[in-house]
């Protein structure tokens, strides 16, 4: 069976020559990833994507045709960069777009995967939320401030969808493994072997020479091994590059950790197929007595506003510390009863300074932005024109490269739920649905 | 004496999730790994970055001459004192580690 991964992040691109490569064979499933949560907790909580709409509006709008052509069931796993019921409908919305625009028809099947804060308080209060750092225990607190939750479904309800006919399957947040091994699982491949393929297959050629996540790979599965060619002639993989790729982003080089259970590659076996085919063996799979779904959520934290500036003059960098606790006790006694205890945190960013220039950035985050705002122009005024000891530079501390020097940023997101539910059911936070387009 | 940097061919950091910062050390040769696997304490990566050596893993990864260290982030990605939201530039202090 093969299985083909469209790039490494919907929305990066990828080559459409490296796509018809791939689509002169059968293809028997298309997937691609569209989220992360590298780039922190903003997306989940503004609803936004990090991606660009007309770029993954161009990703979808080749390989949809494509994959409805070849009736290659297409799976898109967490939409939007974060996959909350936002995230999901932005990417719907821009597949309807696309499906309009060149007439197509198909199934699209669709898996939710938010969840209530009651959800997640009844599992804490049942003691089924297990903690994935002791930096991070579940406070009932951090439940309630959050304003979004999500949980990371593994391949059963994409299985379900397959089972059902869909053509289209686009997922809130998923695991980035289910995508490509739900398709497997489901046509009876043995899942040690579905998983640590599909840990590889969802960053795209990132496992090929020379490496990309915008381009596209391919994975062929068979009864006792699966294989792995980039799409792309000028890319090869090799068996370094393949069984590196089990370190990238991972706490742990052997085992892989599922909703359903563990993927273990103690005893993998990599080989050199040919010039640039890899063929992997071995990797087991031991599923977990307890079931879990990953939980991420957020709050938000408030208002930002930053004001980045540098010091070049070496006295002033070294007197740093002194000026940042004289600007911080002006700001709190100037703020002290007109501004509410606790309604806004300064955080100094700070870097270099030793034998170079000092970079620093004044960042505020106030409950609302004109807080921001105004603690913001007070610490950057404060800090501008800080006297000490045998200051010779009497007109300024700090250069700024822009004007206005303050930056609006906006909401503010921070984690507050990030934890294991144990489950009864790996579908039981999943909405599925199905429809025609 | 020589820098953990100067055995390594790479050596990189990254957050694995919001919640763990891991390190991989891949190195030219199997012998190189195992001179440095040897010698690289969790003493000494608790110093470089003040965690507890309790929550250090240190493992081996033969498989690619490697060897990967993982430990919990102090500040998790996005919190309001965080300053490297992917954790990609968090391996100077080991890679100043003596060996």
């Amino acid at each position: 069976m093969k299985i083909v991964a469209l790039n490494g992040l919907l929305g990066y691109g990828y080559s459409e020559e490296s796509l018809d490569i791939a689509f002169s064979e059968k293809v028997d499933y298309l997937g691609v990833d569209a989220g992360s949560t590298d780039p922190g907790p903003f997306y989940l909580g503004s609803g936004k994507s990090f991606t660009a709409r007309s770029a993954v509006k161009r990703d979808l709008s080749i390989a949809l045709p494509k994959a409805l052509a070849h009736k290659a069931p297409f799976i898109i796993g967490t939409a939007g960069g974060a996959g909350s019921e936002r995230h999901v409908a932005w990417v719907r919305e821009i597949i309807e777009e696309i499906a309009k625009e060149q007439n197509l028809h198909f199934k699209l099947g669709t898996v939710l995967s938010d969840v209530s804060k009651e959800y997640v308080l009844e599992k804490l209060d049942a003691g089924k939320i297990k903690n994935m750092s002791d930096e991070m225990p579940l406070e009932r607190a951090a439940v309630e401030e959050s304003s979004c939750i999500v949980s990371q479904i593994g391949i059963a309800p994409i299985i379900e969808l397959l089972g059902q006919g869909a053509d289209v399957i686009l997922c809130g947040r998923a695991c980035d493994t289910a995508i490509y091994a739900a398709p497997c699982v489901y046509n009876g491949y043995d899942e040690g072997l579905a998983f640590h393929m599909a840990k590889i297959m969802e960053c795209g050629a990132m496992c090929s020479e020379p490496v990309a996540a915008a381009d596209v790979m391919q994975a062929y599965i068979y009864d006792d091994y699966f294989e792995l060619r980039p799409a792309n002639p000028i890319r090869k993989c090799t068996v370094e590059r393949v069984a590196a790729h089990t370190l990238y982003e991972q706490t742990n080089p052997y085992l892989i950790f599922e909703p359903d259970g563990v993927c273990d590659l103690t005893n993998s076996e990599f080989e050199q197929a040919d010039e640039r085919t890899v063929r992997v063996r071995n990797s087991k799979f031991r599923e977990a007595e307890v079931k879990t779904l990953k939980l991420e959520g957020v709050k938000c934290s408030g208002y930002r506003t930053i004001c980045p500036a540098t010091v070049y003059d070496p006295e002033t960098i070294a007197r740093i510390d002194e000026i940042i606790a004289t600007v911080t006790d002006f700001v709190h006694e100037n703020t002290h009863g007109r501004l509410p205890d606790g309604s806004y945190t300064v955080t100094f960013k700070t870097s270099g300074g030793k034998d170079s220039s000092l970079g620093i950035v004044i960042d505020v985050v106030g409950k609302t932005q004109d807080i921001a705002d105004e603690v913001c122009a007070l610490v950057r005024s404060r800090m501008l024109h800080c006297d000490y000891d045998g200051r010779k530079s009497t007109a300024g501390n700090l250069a700024f490269p822009f004007s206005p020097s303050d930056i609006h940023v906006g909401e503010v997101y921070e984690f507050s739920v990030f934890h294991l539910a144990e489950v009864d059911s790996l579908l039981e936070t999943a909405k599925i649905s199905l429809e025609e387009i | 004496m020589k820098k953990l940097i100067d055995y390594t061919k790479i050596l990189r950091s990254k957050n694995a999730g919001p919640l763990y910062i891991t390190f991989d050390l891949i190195f030219e040769t199997c012998e190189e790994m195992q001179y440095v696997a040897e010698r690289l304490t969790k003493e000494a990566v608790s110093k470089a970055y003040d965690v507890d050596e309790s929550k250090i893993d240190i493992i081996i990864y033969a498989v690619v001459d490697s060897i990967k260290i993982t430990f919990p982030r102090k500040n998790i990605s996005g919190a309001l004192s965080d300053n490297d939201i992917y954790g990609c530039q968090q391996h100077i202090p080991l890679a100043n580690i003596e060996i």
